[in-house]
């Protein structure tokens, strides 16, 4: 299980390095959804075996679709892959890396101290299930009225625009 | 987990033998049974009743030129047909065929199969949309809107089953309708599953993302050889899958009477399921894509979470 | 909400018994290298060239059917005998053009040209799909058994003078005031 860990965190951050310097954008996104996965693994490992299958199903599943939905109607071309290489050659992300890595610094420095999780427990999905009706119920009902609130609009919108075509 | 993979390599190779074996049978099953719902008589000629139909298929598309097209994206376009066949066959691994046959007794199969249909959606996207090609990315947006729509009303007309089996477990739902198979008190699910699950492996009446009479063939416009079959079979192992999965949450698995060894019930039914696919691609004709759609937003959903609101109540009013 | 389920669900459902009943109905396929389907007698197949009953060659090289045909398949050429009658000196049709649409049968006055139930005529060598005037003759009289062109036609030709076809009248004398 610790093998398989490591295993996903390696191809996790590989993936996504491979997001970061891909030029073309349907392979970028395909890096994208095998981070997403390997993540998805981790948290098997890690024993929350629900969190990884949403992770699956609602990341990798759907919003990645949609991803590349939107990319079927754009018509990427020729053009921004230059662009995409421009950005990465003209080191303006020596700033930015740098700063992230002050921030990794930080966070291993931070995790250090920490007791490393057993992940011999697993939490079944009554588990989550129980408690997030139970302690939580309220943050899952202020998102479920952020949801709410999003379907809305998103009607609406679609209203709208059939309402120009009439 | 990995100690139980491990230990059970032959059933996992031999499951994964008569799968997709029993997937390219299904390519002569399909058009016999085509054939006599329209009064042919469908592949005769070769072997018994034409059964080696199958090899000289499979010689023939082993044998045509792979070819990629100059102007497609060749990662894209090499990869998008192995992302069905792997999703697809992984989704099996979750399927228990009887009491000791089957790969993985997850306590969350359910929730894997789903997240495996959900993966297959880019393969038929990808291919569209590295194929650059217009009908095929006509397909792939069809296809696109058509799976993840879908896979909406699949995954809650399913959840009835997992409130009434109180596991997300394959074996442990089959195991619960010992006393009654769940088609009983499922039947709206089921109907919900039943139209979801052809929609979620793109087969008529609603090919719509490969529509041949409209767009050519869809996402696979440009695919030939065996990146043509890849897709071709993994159309039929979807279609078994979905079988199985009908005959796992809705009508009890292996479970029959004892005359017969469970694997067999088990083959029966999904068999007969099969067969009922392969009737509706005989007879039902293809909706317009927002029939489609609007069938499934405006129609299915409200019905499946209706489903689900009243299974919840009458088994919290149970307890 | 009634109207939608019996539209969606019933309407199919019944559509799929219909069907599914199917299964027990004889095949309508005839399987053809095995079992040789029944050829209607005015099917439009092999083109041949027949002789009248007389035993002489009907077509009289009017090229009518040349200038019919949509996809200029005939090819032919007129020459005359000692007696007068018109024939063909060759008579080329190329089978691989021939799209068998019956339209220099049609115009045939002579009913010499004319279309044969047989279709089986594929060749390896796309030069023997051109049939020559010798493939092409048969002995008999194809489909009419007693037309015979000189018989009716006003044509003169050597022992049939002006006047003696059948149902022709004597060919009258300009000259003379007699009625």
């Amino acid at each position: 299980m610790t093998l398989l860990f490591y295993l996903a965190g390696a191809v996790a951050v590989i993936a996504t390095i491979g997001v970061i310097l891909q030029t073309n954008i349907v392979h970028a996104l395909l890096y994208l959804i095998l981070s997403l996965l390997a993540v998805a693994v981790i948290f098997y490992t890690l024993g929350a075996p629900l969190a990884a299958m949403l992770e699956a199903i609602v990341y990798a599943g759907a919003i990645m679709v949609l991803f590349l939905f939107v990319i079927m109607m754009l018509n990427l071309g020729q053009n921004t892959r230059e662009q995409e290489r421009d950005w990465l050659r003209a080191g303006g992300w020596l700033p930015p890396a740098f700063l992230a890595g002050v921030l990794l610094a930080q966070l291993l420095l931070v995790m250090s101290g920490v007791e490393g999780m057993s992940a011999a427990e697993q939490v079944g999905v009554m588990a989550v299930g129980t408690r997030l009706f139970g302690p939580y119920v309220l943050a899952v009902e202020l998102a479920s009225i952020l949801l709410l609130a999003g379907l809305v609009s998103a009607y609406h919108l679609a209203r709208q625009i059939r309402a120009e075509d009439e | 987990m990995f100690e139980y993979a491990v230990g059970s390599a032959l059933s996992i190779a031999s499951i994964l033998l008569v799968v997709i074996v029993i997937a390219a049978m299904l390519i002569w099953v399909e058009r016999r049974l085509l054939g006599f719902w329209q009064e042919r008589l469908g592949p005769n000629r070769l072997g018994w009743f034409g059964i080696l139909q199958v090899v000289a298929d499979m010689i023939k598309i082993f044998t045509k030129e792979d070819w990629v097209p100059p102007f497609a994206d060749r990662l894209s376009f090499v990869i998008a047909p192995a992302i069905i066949m792997v999703v697809v066959l992984m989704s099996f691994a979750v399927i228990p065929f009887a009491p000791n046959i089957g790969v993985i007794d997850s306590n969350i199969g359910v929730l894997f199969v789903l997240a495996m249909a959900s993966l297959g959606a880019y393969s038929v996207m990808l291919g569209g949309l590295s194929s650059n090609n217009k009908y095929a990315l006509l397909g792939s947006l069809r296809a696109a809107a058509q799976m993840v729509s879908y896979e909406v009303f699949m995954g809650i007309s399913l959840l009835g089953v997992v409130v009434l089996a109180g596991s997300f477990n394959l074996r442990e739902i089959v195991e619960s309708q010992a006393d009654g198979w769940y088609i009983v008190p499922q039947c709206v699910g089921f109907l919900i599953f039943l139209i979801a699950g052809v929609a979620e492996s793109h087969r008529l009446p609603f090919d719509i993302p490969e529509a041949e009479q409209e767009i050519c063939a869809g996402y696979h416009t440009e695919y030939s050889g065996m990146k043509f079959g890849m897709f071709f079979v993994g159309e039929y192992l979807g279609l078994v899958l979905i079988s199985s999965l009908i005959t796992v949450l809705f009508f009890g698995g292996w479970l029959g009477p004892a005359l017969l060894p469970p694997i067999v019930w088990f083959a029966l039914k999904a068999g007969f399921f099969i067969a009922f696919f392969i009737l509706m691609r005989a007879a039902l004709p293809r909706p317009r894509y927002d029939q489609l759609m609007s069938y499934g937003w405006l129609f299915l959903l409200p019905l499946s979470l209706v489903n689900l609101l009243a299974t919840g109540a009458v088994v919290l009013a149970a307890q | 909400m009634f109207s939608l389920i019996r539209d969606t669900l019933l309407s199919q459902a019944v559509t799929l018994w219909r069907v599914f009943r199917k299964l027990f109905v004889k095949a309508d396929t005839v399987q053809y290298p095995d079992e040789q389907p029944y050829m209607f007698p005015r099917w439009r197949g092999r083109i041949i060239l027949s002789r009248d009953p007389d035993g002489e060659e009907r077509c009289v090289a009017c090229n009518l059917c040349a200038v019919a045909c949509p996809v200029d398949c005939i090819a032919l050429q007129k020459a005359e005998t000692e007696d007068g009658r018109w024939y063909p000196e060759f008579f080329r049709i190329n089978f691989s053009r021939c799209i068998m649409c019956g339209f220099c049968e049609e115009a045939c006055p002579t009913n010499a040209i004319q279309l044969t139930p047989d279709f089986e005529m594929a060749e390896y060598v796309r030069q023997d799909m051109v049939w020559e005037k010798e493939d092409l003759l048969i002995d008999g009289t194809g489909k009419y058994h007693d037309y015979n062109f000189y018989r009716v036609a006003g044509k003169q030709v050597a022992g049939k003078d002006k006047g003696e076809a059948l149902n022709e009248a004597e060919p009258v004398n300009v000259r003379s005031l007699l009625p």
